[in-house]
């Protein structure tokens, strides 16, 4: 289950610049980590966080170890025209989880 | 967990002066000691990451479980009706063991006997989503006196427990909450204990967590041995602890350094 929180305006004025705050659920294991059974934890991060307004891609970042469990990213972008703003997380394993929301631009 | 023991020691050095608890008008949530950039985190809902939880918690509000197949909601319907204020009023008494009985102990009761389920594991990321969500529906909302005369007996004994001395370092709840709040322990300020926020979203756990984690990490700091999981006297000082935080605002999902 993909538990992420959006925060971004439903509606927007052309041309505007809005901000857009995405934070997802995840234990980002560094795999520097030594387990209670004495073998290390195997790495398991989210690496890499994409966004895509109206199929086009605008904001994507390469996230590494260092990075806290539940990585909180804000960005900003320029309303173009309404649409669907996708978010894609993918993590090591290569599952990508995947949230979304809808802008009206007036 | 090294860190406790280093600050636990440098309260070694401090005369430990006998004085009471703070004044019921200088009551502060520990959210007034920590620094702007954690209190803007826990007030922004889009940027707390406790609310993650409550997300999953609410998920989890709806979902059958157990022999019985009911949901939460199919007896309580909406959360932020049926819940709203309980997490103000507990730990309360529980008439079926004659013991106080705190917001886990009641969902896991809640969960063998009316849903036929397994109880959750104490800690585990279902309980704390379920316990988050319930008492985020009382956020805001001031914690209520404990008035129940059958709870008295176990406040006193909450209270002994909180100003008992334990630990290689001998030093008691009270210690440090009561007579030296506001100080410094190592480079933290030590707050007056109010359980207001619980479960927590702590920095330092990057996780959120219950109040027996909490109080397991300050009694392995003074080196006690902590009590076990889901042990009486964890509820009995939550008791306590919740007549000491009389008309504080309940915050959860807090956040703390």
């Amino acid at each position: 289950m993909t538990r992420a929180l959006i925060n971004a305006p439903k509606s927007a004025r052309r041309g505007e610049i809005i901000e857009i705050k995405a934070m997802i659920a995840h234990k980002m294991e560094t795999g520097y980590r030594i387990g209670p059974n004495g073998q290390p934890i195997p790495r398991d991060i989210i690496h890499r966080f994409a966004c895509t307004y109206g199929g086009v891609e605008v904001f994507a970042a390469e996230l590494f170890p260092a990075m806290s469990a539940n990585p909180f990213i804000a960005f900003t972008t320029v309303a173009m025209e309404s649409g669907t703003i996708e978010f894609a997380w993918t993590a090591d394993d290569g599952t990508v989880e995947r949230a979304s929301v809808e802008l009206a631009v007036t | 967990m090294r860190a406790w023991s280093c600050r636990a020691l440098l309260l070694l050095g401090m005369a430990l002066a006998v004085g009471g608890q703070a004044p019921h008008t200088d009551r502060r949530s520990g959210f007034d000691f920590m620094a702007p950039e954690t209190q803007a985190l826990q007030q922004d809902d889009a940027s707390n990451p406790g609310m993650l939880w409550v997300l999953e918690g609410e998920a989890l509000w709806q979902e059958p479980a157990g022999s019985a197949g009911a949901s939460c909601a199919g007896c309580h319907g909406d959360a932020a009706k049926s819940m709203r204020g309980v997490a103000t009023r507990y730990p309360a008494f529980d008439s079926a063991t004659g013991r106080p009985i705190d917001l886990q102990g009641l969902i896991n009761q809640c969960r063998q006997a009316r849903q036929g389920a397994e109880p959750f594991a104490a800690e585990s990321q279902a309980l704390l989503a379920l316990t988050t969500a319930v008492a985020y529906q009382s956020r805001g909302m001031p914690v209520e006196p404990v008035t129940d005369p059958k709870l008295t007996p176990f406040v006193e004994e909450g209270r002994r427990l909180f100003e008992r001395r334990i630990g290689q370092l001998d030093l008691s709840c009270a210690a440090c909450h009561d007579q030296r709040w506001g100080e410094k322990l190592g480079g933290s300020v030590i707050p007056q204990a109010h359980p207001t926020g619980y479960p927590i979203y702590r920095l330092e756990w990057q996780s959120v967590g219950s109040l027996q984690r909490r109080v397991r990490n300050c009694m392995i700091g003074v080196r006690a041995e902590p009590y076990g999981w889901g042990a009486p006297e964890f509820t009995t000082l939550e008791l306590y602890l919740r007549s000491r935080a009389e008309g504080l605002p309940v915050e959860t999902p807090g956040v703390r350094p």
